[in-house]
């Protein structure tokens, strides 16, 4: 493998057995992720996209092939490494936000940190800190009912890179988002990706959305269709909207229509992402 | 992840669900309770029996006839059968022994005043008071010349001496016994004994002393072949603990040459095996009133699994976010199996003061005893090993019942648990 492969998928399917029928989810993937780039998958619904998004995150095991993860071989892993892997390696964000409602925005990233061995304190010391860097510096005692969507999903992202992971895995992250909020999401991850150096794959129906990344993998009926880098004048068109809707966003010093106090110097921060 | 952040975790999510957590901690605390209440019966039972093989007197030895043989010939041949009154004075005259005083029992019917009542005959000799440790309430202990003279006077116990005089002094008054397989004689009161007290033994007051000499004479018509009469236990006190086992020695080489048998047609039981023996029957009894009670603990525990099983069920969403944020099998079983035995816990100390409450109330129960005598309190006593034990295994049913929920909230696949909604 060499050096800047941080994924390689080789010859994955899953085939879940409904009863009597067997419906092919995967039937052959092979992919090589390069470390540090910024790569979406697209597919029609039922394609496969979130089945292959939980192999190569390691929520769930392929019926053949193999996923290996930096060198790890997970087909090879007990249940308790890849416990280890999720939480080290990889950060998850998914379309339904996924946060413990029991639980205030603090906590629901400090739990992160907590599996990885830390005290508390020292957890949720991490945790106030990833949430300032998503902006959320002021909604840190909230619950998830108390967010807006787009606030919620922020607190996953803050979840996700706590552990400082090599990964971030997002499964239509903007999907149950309104387009602003969605493309401040995708922004946000943009930065995270710049900001962190992170491997960042998420999977998405939007092409707008897509074209932000440098590679788009399509999916069909379980197979890779087609798998190309984005053209440089689509990419940069894509942010140049980006950055014109923070901008334009940033103006008003209301985003999301919260009274957020940390808003404005992360939509600085936002803005400064524009080419 | 910390034990101490696991148990806020745990107690946070028990507090998310009031009523089913109280209900759930509810079947605990009765079984526990239970477990507690009903073994301080049994303990204070045997603590009440304890005291009363002591009351017996001090280091007593009591012979009885028949030996211990199992399946064996019982009496030498040419042996005497039976235990006799010279057999008492025998003993009483080893160096090893204090005193010996012989007893036989009966059962009759007494009348005095106009009332009468089913009691028991105790035939005794003149160092029965001494040995047994008892004292007088009122009148006076036989003298040697009553039981010389066999003469025809009576020592009541004061259930019965309550019984027959209802108003006025026993002392002095003519009584009327008829001995169930005897004849009837009249007798006159010279004193009534102090209160024994009454407890498992049955009403230790309800009875009449005798001198045994009248007694065998007078009610029964009895002469043995010899013309001494049998007794039916010789009390024998030994001058000193340290000296039990030679005096035990003793007694037998004279009773084996006394009756001219080699195997014991006698049985010698110290104060300590007695106590022992009914400390071991007690035990059992106490163990058994605990196993009863732990049945109900075991449906508390049932309750337990339950609900965690519901808990898991609800949060299994749950389970799967921790676990895609890096949760390893082990902190998902540490926080369930935290919970259970939180709840178990908790209801372990509630149940602990529970059962110890209603102990103290049995403690206040009026028992009327079975012969008619006077009433027995209830006597309980709750123990540190109750308690200990009540504990232990309260924890153990929170373990016990929590894994298997615990289990399968742990080993659950991490897409699936993030699937269920
Ligand atoms: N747990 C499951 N059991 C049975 N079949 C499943 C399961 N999960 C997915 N599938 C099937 O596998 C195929 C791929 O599903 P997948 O969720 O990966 O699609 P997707 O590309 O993410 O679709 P969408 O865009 O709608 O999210 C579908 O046909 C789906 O019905
Ligand atoms: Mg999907």
């Amino acid at each position: 493998m060499s050096a800047d492969v941080i994924i390689r998928v080789e010859g994955v399917t899953k085939v879940y057995t409904m009863g009597e029928e067997k419906v092919h989810a995967l039937r052959g993937i092979t992919l090589d992720i390069v470390r540090g780039t910024y790569v979406s998958i697209m597919g029609p619904s039922g394609s496969g996209k979130s089945t292959l998004f939980n192999m190569i995150g390691g929520l769930d095991r392929p019926s053949d092939g193999e996923v290996i993860m930096e060198g790890f071989r997970f087909g090879e892993l007990s249940s308790g490494q890849m416990a280890w892997i999720r939480c080290h390696k990889v950060g998850f964000i998914f379309q339904s936000f996924n946060l413990i409602p029991s639980m205030t925005a603090l906590d629901n990233v400090a739990i992160a940190r907590i599996f990885s061995g830390l005290t508390p304190a020292q957890a949720r010391r991490d945790a106030a800190g990833s949430l300032e860097q998503v902006g959320l510096g002021n909604r840190m005692d909230h619950l998830p009912s108390e967010l807006s969507g787009g606030q919620q999903q922020r607190v996953a992202i803050a979840r996700a890179i706590v552990n400082r992971p090599e990964v971030i895995l997002a499964d239509e992250p903007t999907g149950n988002l309104d387009l602003r909020t969605g493309e401040d999401i995708i922004n946000l991850l943009g930065k995270m990706k710049m900001d962190l150096n992170i491997t960042v794959i998420f999977v998405t129906h939007e092409r707008d959305i897509a074209y932000h990344t440098r590679r788009i993998i399509r999916l069909r009926d379980g197979r890779v269709v087609a798998d190309e880098p984005v053209p440089d004048g689509l990419f940069l068109e894509a942010e140049r909207t980006l950055a014109a809707a923070a901008a334009a966003k940033a103006a008003p010093a209301q985003p999301n229509g919260g009274r957020s106090l940390g808003a404005p110097s992360a939509d600085a921060r936002r803005a400064a992402v524009a080419p | 992840m910390s034990t101490l952040l696991t148990v806020r975790v745990a107690l946070r999510a028990l507090g998310a669900n009031k009523m089913r957590t109280a209900l759930t901690t509810l079947g605990i605390v009765i079984g526990v309770g239970a477990v507690v209440a009903l073994m301080s019966v049994g303990a204070g039972s045997q603590a009440q029996v304890t005291a009363q093989i002591q009351g017996l007197g001090t280091n007593l030895l009591f012979v009885r006839p028949g030996s211990t043989a199992v399946g064996g010939v019982q009496t030498g041949a040419g042996g005497a059968a039976t235990l006799t009154l010279t057999d008492a004075q025998a003993l009483a005259q080893l160096p090893t022994v204090a005193d010996a005083a012989a007893e036989l029992m009966g059962f009759g019917q007494v009348v005095g005043q106009g009332q009468n009542w089913n009691t028991r005959l105790l035939g005794i000799t003149q160092s029965y008071l001494g040995v047994r440790n008892a004292t007088m309430a009122r009148g006076e202990w036989f003298a040697q010349d009553d039981l010389d003279s066999r003469t025809p006077v009576a020592v009541l116990g004061s259930t019965v001496a309550q019984r027959l005089f209802t108003e006025g002094d026993p002392v002095g008054q003519a009584v009327r016994i008829t001995a169930r397989g005897g004849v009837g004689g009249s007798f006159r009161v010279i004193g009534v004994m102090a209160r024994r007290g009454s407890g498992p033994f049955g009403d230790q007051d309800d009875l009449i002393y005798l001198p045994i000499t009248t007694m065998v004479v007078r009610l029964f018509s009895q002469r043995a072949v010899s013309g001494v009469p049998q007794v039916s236990t010789i009390n024998v006190q030994v001058a000193d603990q340290a000296l039990i086992d030679q005096a035990v020695a003793e007694i037998g080489e004279v009773l084996r040459t006394r009756h001219r048998v080699d195997t014991d047609d006698f049985t010698i039981q110290s104060q300590q095996e007695f106590l022992e023996a009914f400390n071991q029957i007690l035990g059992t009894f106490t163990l058994l009133l605990g196993a009863i009670a732990g049945i109900s603990l075991v449906v508390g525990g049932i309750g337990i699994m339950n609900i965690m099983l519901v808990s898991v069920t609800e949060r299994t969403h749950e389970i799967g976010i921790r676990k895609a944020v890096g949760a390893r099998r082990r902190d998902i079983l540490a926080q369930f199996i935290v919970e259970s035995i939180t709840v178990s816990v908790l209801g372990g100390m509630l149940g602990i003061a529970v059962g110890s409450a209603v102990a103290s109330l049995l403690s206040r129960v009026q028992l009327p005893s079975a012969t008619g005598g006077a009433a027995t309190a209830l006597q309980t006593l709750v123990t540190v090993d109750s308690i200990v034990l009540a504990f232990g295994v309260s924890v153990a049913v929170g373990l016990f019942f929590g894994i298997y929920p615990a289990n399968r909230a742990a080993t659950l696949n991490p897409i699936d648990a993030l699937r269920s909604e």
